[in-house]
């Protein structure tokens, strides 16, 4: 503001005038520094991740099969989503498998919290243990849960026959259609529960103690504790863990692939896995931009209410 | 009877049973996978399990690197992995510390595309970045799969809330003693950010080490696949030879496990600040 007024004052002084100028290389040289911290990240970034995001956006609207002439195709990949039965199954698969795997995985991490927030022994080699398959790598972890679950020969059938399940009945995990989504969502279960379980052990330990303290003098039993201290105590990070597995259950894809490849039939076929087959083995890269697209609204309609309820707070 | 200076009473008990239960069936796929890439591939269904072979095939660990390029595989991996982890350090903390300590235009507007893609999942975009890369002619490199991995908006959001955390008037301070700000970055913000730095360390590792998708579109060749992909083709390979695919897994697992136990201390810390703050 006072740059301006002395720049177009009727009465310019020299030596203010030279403090003015100096002043402005100052602001510039600054920015310019502030620049050249950003731009090595910045430039990567807006290259290999913003362009390919306005990208998907054309492309969705798009034919082309990668080698020939692109053509504009209006709504044509739209109206195909409707026509297209494969879409129809990876679309509801997606949603079943969130809606079960979010609350499933949200409990048992709560429940391995509240277990390993007690002081005992060995405490910490526990929770390295609930946390080390989130870690491990998931192809090295997909064989095995493939061979413990082995329809004929797995271990876990074999249990169920010891115990006397009747040989016809028994479930044929990941070769069966009625229990394929069952086998995949156990696994997902099983390896990121301790991921979660952390988040939540860092929201315990905020809770304050004297809450507790307060509900034993009203004689408040452990149950009641947890449901009128604990639960709502941890209301926002049980929030922020709900959208954290939803968008991860959005884009499930690895765990399917190496577990039933999408199978048998439709039957565990998710978005990303149609998003995949769609690009690189039809090479209908417009097409399957369009099915991204519905992808990115699900994940933007989560974050938009994640957005929403972080305002309240 | 005392555990932990505490009375071991019915419902002490009663945790230790199912915290040592839980743990049991969160393991055993690893104790199996141990224990099958020590058998032979006839043995490895045998019913009652058999945890610790009788006859140790230890044949197993010696064959798995000449059935498959498996040394290259690791090479290639651990390349990739080290290359994009200390870019993503370099840049994410050096981007980091302009959004958080300096004054400059756009500042606002440019954070906010980093953030507004925070959550928009890889997938979304990968057919489109597929189509970049292959445009610069980096289908099959490994340059594609560090293009793509070594600039997130995660890492410099990370990096960016913890120099929030630290006092602007340490910097005030070191310019005052004529430090420009790249030495402030570097003397001061850099040693003071240790606890986020090794937890991005640890995500970028883990997540380049094991990631699955990115290599199987962008490396076709063999001799450029990483230890993922290259396992993945050995099990498709060799799908009856249990034992072998057991032990390779096994080889696969050990450098994340190294990393996990020897800086779990940091993650299990950086996992706690920054899901919260996210």
């Amino acid at each position: 503001m006072a740059d301006t007024t002395i720049i177009a004052g009727d009465t310019p002084v020299p030596a203010r005038r030279r403090k003015v100028v100096s002043r402005r290389r100052r602001k510039v040289q600054d920015a310019l520094i502030a620049y050249s911290f950003i731009a090595p990240n910045f430039l990567g970034f807006a290259v290999f991740t913003l362009g390919p995001i306005l990208f998907a956006f054309v492309l969705a609207f798009m034919h082309w099969d990668g080698s020939n002439d692109m053509t504009f195709a209006g709504l044509d990949n739209f109206w195909r989503l409707f026509e297209d039965k494969a879409f129809k199954d990876a679309f509801w698969n997606t949603i079943i498998y969130t809606v079960v795997s979010v609350p499933a995985t949200l409990a048992c991490a709560l429940g391995l919290a509240i277990l390993l927030n007690q002081k005992i022994l060995g405490r910490d080699f526990f929770r390295t243990a609930m946390f080390f398959p989130y870690v491990a790598s998931l192809v090295a972890v997909a064989v095995v849960w493939n061979m413990i679950f082995n329809p004929e020969m797995g271990p876990v059938n074999m249990i169920l026959y010891t115990l006397g399940l009747d040989p016809k009945n028994m479930p044929g995990w990941a070769a069966d259609r009625h229990w394929a989504m069952v086998t995949v969502i156990l696994f997902g279960v099983w390896k990121s529960m301790g991921y979660f379980m952390v988040i939540y052990l860092a929201g315990l330990q905020g809770i304050n103690s004297e809450l507790y303290e307060a509900a034993d003098l009203d004689g408040a039993n452990a149950w009641q504790k947890f449901l009128y201290v604990t639960v709502p105590q941890l209301g926002p990070t049980t929030f922020f863990v709900t959208v954290m597995l939803t968008i991860q259950s959005f884009k499930v894809f690895d765990q399917i692939y190496m577990i039933t490849q999408g199978g048998p039939g439709t039957s565990t076929l998710v978005l990303v896995y149609h998003i995949y087959n769609e690009a690189f083995i039809s090479w209908d890269l417009g097409y399957s931009s369009m099915i991204a697209l519905v992808l990115f609204f699900l994940v933007l309609a989560v974050t938009i209410v994640q957005f929403r309820r972080q305002k309240e707070d | 009877m005392r555990i932990a200076g505490q009375k071991l009473t019915g419902k002490l008990a009663a945790i230790y049973a199912t915290v040592i239960l839980i743990t049991i069936v969160m393991l055993l796929p690893f104790a199996w996978m141990l224990s099958a890439s020590l058998k032979l591939s006839s043995e490895v269904f045998v019913f009652p399990i058999e945890w610790i072979p009788s006859n140790p095939q230890w044949s197993n660990y010696v064959d798995i690197w000449t059935k498959i390029p498996l040394a290259l595989f690791i090479y290639n991996t651990s390349k990739l992995t080290i290359i994009v982890t200390l870019l993503q350090l370099f840049t994410s903390s050096f981007a980091a510390y302009a959004f958080a300590k300096l004054h400059f235009p756009y500042k606002n507007a440019l954070f906010l595309g980093y953030i507004a893609t925070i959550a928009m999942p890889w997938q979304v975009y990968m057919v489109p970045q597929f189509l970049l890369m292959r445009e610069f002619g980096l289908n099959n490199t490994h340059l594609a799969l560090i293009c793509l991995q070594a600039f997130t908006a995660f890492g410099v959001f990370l990096m960016r809330q913890f120099y929030m955390s630290i006092p602007t008037e340490l910097c005030e301070a070191a310019r005052i003693d004529g430090m420009n700000e790249y030495q402030i970055w570097a003397k001061i913000m850099l040693p003071l950010s240790k606890p986020a730095l090794s937890t991005l360390t640890i995500f970028t590792f883990v997540t380049t080490w094991n990631d699955f998708l990115g290599p199987m579109i962008y490396l076709t060749k063999t001799e450029l696949k990483t230890i993922q992909i290259g396992l993945r083709m050995f099990i498709s390979q060799y799908s009856a030879e249990y034992g072998l695919i057991m032990a390779a897994s096994v080889v696969a697992l050990i450098p994340v496990l190294i990393v996990f136990l020897s800086l779990q201390r940091f993650f299990v810390e950086g996992v706690a600040s920054s899901g919260i703050k996210g």
